[in-house]
């Protein structure tokens, strides 16, 4: 018995954290979003337009760039996990070392590509004699949310990759299939796990990615932009409190498929 | 053929990551980003940054280092629990502890002014953000403490050891802490990494008076000359890459069967 009551020993510190600075504020969140006339917020996030259309626009952004992450970073990780090269450990370093930068720096390095005087603008100055500036409308908030997700699948590409079994492959070759044929019915389903298990992680960091949406100051309402304005210009705690809630249930969802995939879900932030 | 051409996509992706850093890099030590390089090369803006700011880069290791402590602290002895008793409740911990990663930063901070903020001694406190920066970071350091744990036969250590007639806090301090190093070690490079960085939460519970790196980067990034911003942004590299790399390393070596 005594054993027992020095592993309880052990927890204490923990579940006194956990519950003083976590539970107990996500709580109070809960209370306050139904406290106002018997969480009414919630009906106005489903009928007024506004909080409707920010749901919704931050929902299909995210999708998109789900989609075109796990496409670009297929492409890339088979091919880092497929071939041996001079340099391919530092290319390897070069796509992992962006998954911790925080948001508002990743949001930095998008005005610098396509901001007033980014990279893209001096480009399109030199091609057609016009600044192309992205960074400050939806298409800023696309190039940001991708440049935080690509390395993020394409660790978890290459990780399953490594696993492939290639006796597959070559069956598949003795057998007369061409490369596509090969791609579509026996590198891709093995590959499977790991693409759903990093595409919820990328869906759930760009729906609740706040840094990157902050510094581009983008008037466009992405879901935590909208948060943000109503906790602080309107000062509509419940309405924060509800959006705050509605989006940690999305992104708890896409955590919890992630995890029953078998991915791990490390270095959340954006 | 297609050997080039996927060389050359997987290229431009590694140029579209790293681009805007360098370029980052080298308009923080560029006299004038107008005019280009050949307006030669300075340290201008870096000393203009460390006047402007360096109380965030000091209050940004301070809390980076107390989170650590206490995630090593608090987070290493939870995760041998968690290792060593199936239980409903330590289900439920787990879960509980895995959650911050889930919700967004902007929901717990929300949550945690809601309850916390009418204390103003403790709302105006650094206390605040170092709250928020355990909640947020310690289930990286618990999910890496262990992880290690579940690949070594640590019960098999544990009964050697006392069966050698040490107590449980020996065995604990002696046999578990020590097995665990790598994990520990990762661990404390991830919670480093990001509480440095954390914006996310950080910017809802820092107030005038307690400024951190990433918030006086947005606010840099708001207010500033792009020179300044980029001086800055070289700062904070300057601060993580380091981490990334001892972190790459400690993941490359080999690891030992146990």
């Amino acid at each position: 018995m005594k054993q027992s009551k020095q592993y309880y020993l052990l927890i204490i510190p923990v579940v006194i954290i956990c519950v003083a600075f976590f539970l107990l504020p996500m709580v109070k969140l809960l209370w306050l979003s139904l406290a106002e006339q018997n969480g009414i917020s919630y009906w106005y996030i489903l009928t007024k337009p506004m909080y409707l259309k920010s749901l919704l626009s931050t929902f299909l952004l995210s999708f998109v760039v789900t989609i075109a992450s796990l496409v670009i970073a297929t492409m890339v990780g088979l091919f880092l996990t497929r071939y041996e090269f001079k340099g391919k450990s530092l290319l390897v370093a070069m796509l992992s070392f962006p998954l911790v930068f925080p948001g508002v720096v990743i949001g930095f390095f998008v005005i610098m590509l396509a901001g007033r005087q980014g990279l893209f603008a001096e480009l399109g100055l030199a091609l057609v004699g016009e600044r192309w500036t992205l960074a400050y409308s939806i298409s800023g908030l696309f190039i940001g949310y991708l440049y935080f997700s690509i390395p993020r699948v394409v660790l978890t590409v290459m990780g399953a990759a490594e696993k492939l079994d290639y006796n597959l492959i070559e069956a598949g070759r003795s057998l007369g299939a061409n490369r596509w044929q090969l791609l579509r019915d026996v590198t891709l389903p093995a590959l499977t796990p790991g693409l759903i298990s990093s595409g919820s992680i990328c869906f759930a960091t760009s729906m609740g990615a706040f840094g990157t949406a902050f510094t581009l100051a983008t008037n466009l309402n992405v879901l935590p932009m909208t948060i943000y304005t109503e906790f602080t210009l309107n000062a509509n705690f419940a309405m924060a409190a509800a959006l705050s809630l509605i989006l940690g249930f999305i992104t708890w969802l896409c955590l919890t498929i992630a995890r029953r995939q078998g991915g791990s879900s490390l270095g959340m932030g954006g | 053929m297609y050997f080039y051409l996927q060389l050359a996509f997987t290229l431009l992706v590694c140029a579209f990551l790293i681009v805007p850093v360098f370029m980052s890099i080298t308009a923080g030590l560029t006299s004038n980003y107008f005019v280009g390089i050949k307006s030669g090369f300075t340290f201008r803006w870096i000393i203009q940054v460390w006047g402007l700011y360096s109380d965030t880069i000091w209050l940004t290791m301070k809390i980076a280092l107390v989170t650590t402590l206490i995630n090593l602290c608090v987070g290493v002895p939870c995760a041998y629990y968690l290792a060593r008793t199936r239980s409903k409740f330590s289900a439920f911990l787990d879960e509980c502890l895995t959650l911050p990663i889930a919700i967004p930063g902007m929901a717990i901070a929300l949550g945690l002014i809601s309850v916390y903020g009418g204390f103003s001694d403790f709302r105006m406190s650094w206390l605040f953000i170092l709250v928020g920066h355990v909640i947020f970071t310690l289930p990286f350091m618990v999910k890496s403490v262990l992880a290690v744990l579940q690949s070594i036969n640590f019960r098999l250590l544990e009964e050697g050891a006392a069966s050698l007639g040490a107590s449980f806090w020996q065995r604990f301090f002696h046999v578990i802490v020590p097995n665990c190093k790598t994990g520990i070690v990762s661990g404390i490079l991830m919670t480093l990494t990001l509480s440095a960085g954390e914006f996310n939460l950080t910017w809802m519970l820092h107030t005038p008076i307690t400024k951190t790196l990433p918030v006086g980067l947005a606010d840099s990034y708001a207010s500033m000359r792009l020179e300044v911003s980029s001086a800055y942004t070289l700062i904070f590299l300057g601060m993580i890459l380091p981490l990334l790399i001892a972190a790459q390393w400690l993941n490359r070596k080999p690891k030992r069967p146990a």
